[in-house]
């Protein structure tokens, strides 16, 4: 649990120093565009490259997520089209900072990462893309520890 | 050019909920066209709503979310007349925003 107090802010900025880069050089090099960065947000994009759920965790900070039936992961069982597979994620916990949607078996894991404001609920719903039968995970941060839950759908045409 | 974000944002018993429609093709970059080429990845990589200048909620996209990212959500405040900004920028380095009145 010790590990999910860290926020990847906080890791990638760990890695970066144990990597022996000098903050200079590493601001030099993001402002030049050499690394993959967000636009506004400060999170590695390199997080979106990850293709497998182990590795997406553990790009994310080496995050070990409790499953918590306070996070409610509304999926179909069976998806025909998977170009739009449709997605609910509730959190019960009272200060919801993040929601991220992540499908094991998509060919990289991380599908969307949401911060919510103070004042924005706990609560998403989008459409994903599926290339196969997977597990769907809603991975939820609230008062920074990770929580999760698993649904598994079946896909009968791929969408990747 | 990109077409406009469809928005629409309702208040009721102080609280207002959003749904958005963005208009983008979110190409994986693994797809190939008739022609057997791959069409380059091209997708929305970062997004942000905004109500009176305030981040309601920002986000950012693989290429897994659908093409023409779908997003429902809701925030505490916002009356009727207030407005909310969705801001997107994709991989190319095209940006948009769009407002909406709530309603």
């Amino acid at each position: 649990m010790q590990e999910n107090d860290h926020s990847t802010i906080d890791s990638s900025r760990r890695q970066a120093l144990k990597a022996g880069v000098g903050l200079g050089l590493f601001g030099m090099l993001a402002t030049l565009g050499l690394l993959p960065k967000s636009a506004w947000a400060a999170v590695d994009r390199k997080v979106f490259e990850a293709k497998s759920l182990k590795e997406a965790f553990q790009a994310m900070g080496g995050l070990a997520p409790a499953d918590s039936n306070l996070v409610i992961l509304d999926v179909p069982e069976t998806a025909e089209n998977g170009a739009m597979v449709p997605i609910t994620v509730e959190s019960k916990f009272p200060r919801t900072e993040q929601i991220s949607i992540l499908v094991e078996k998509n060919p990289t894991a991380l599908v969307e990462n949401l911060t919510m404001a103070e004042g924005t609920e706990g609560f998403i719903t989008t459409r994903i893309k599926m290339a196969q039968t997977s597990t769907v995970i809603a991975l939820v941060k609230a008062d920074g520890k990770f929580y999760k839950a698993v649904r598994e759908v079946k896909v009968t045409a791929g969408g990747c | 050019m990109s077409d406009p974000t469809k928005m629409k944002a309702v208040a009721a018993n102080g609280v207002t909920e959003v749904r958005a429609l963005m208009q983008h093709e979110m190409e994986t970059g693994r797809r190939k066209d008739e022609s057997g080429k791959l069409v380059p990845a091209w997708y929305i990589t970062d997004f942000k709503v905004q109500h009176n200048g305030r981040t309601l909620l920002e986000g950012q996209f693989g290429t897994s979310v659908s093409k023409n990212p779908f997003l429902v959500f809701r925030f505490k405040g916002g009356k009727a007349g207030d407005k909310l900004a969705l801001s997107w920028t994709d991989n190319r380095g095209e940006k948009r925003t769009d407002e909406v009145a709530i309603g």
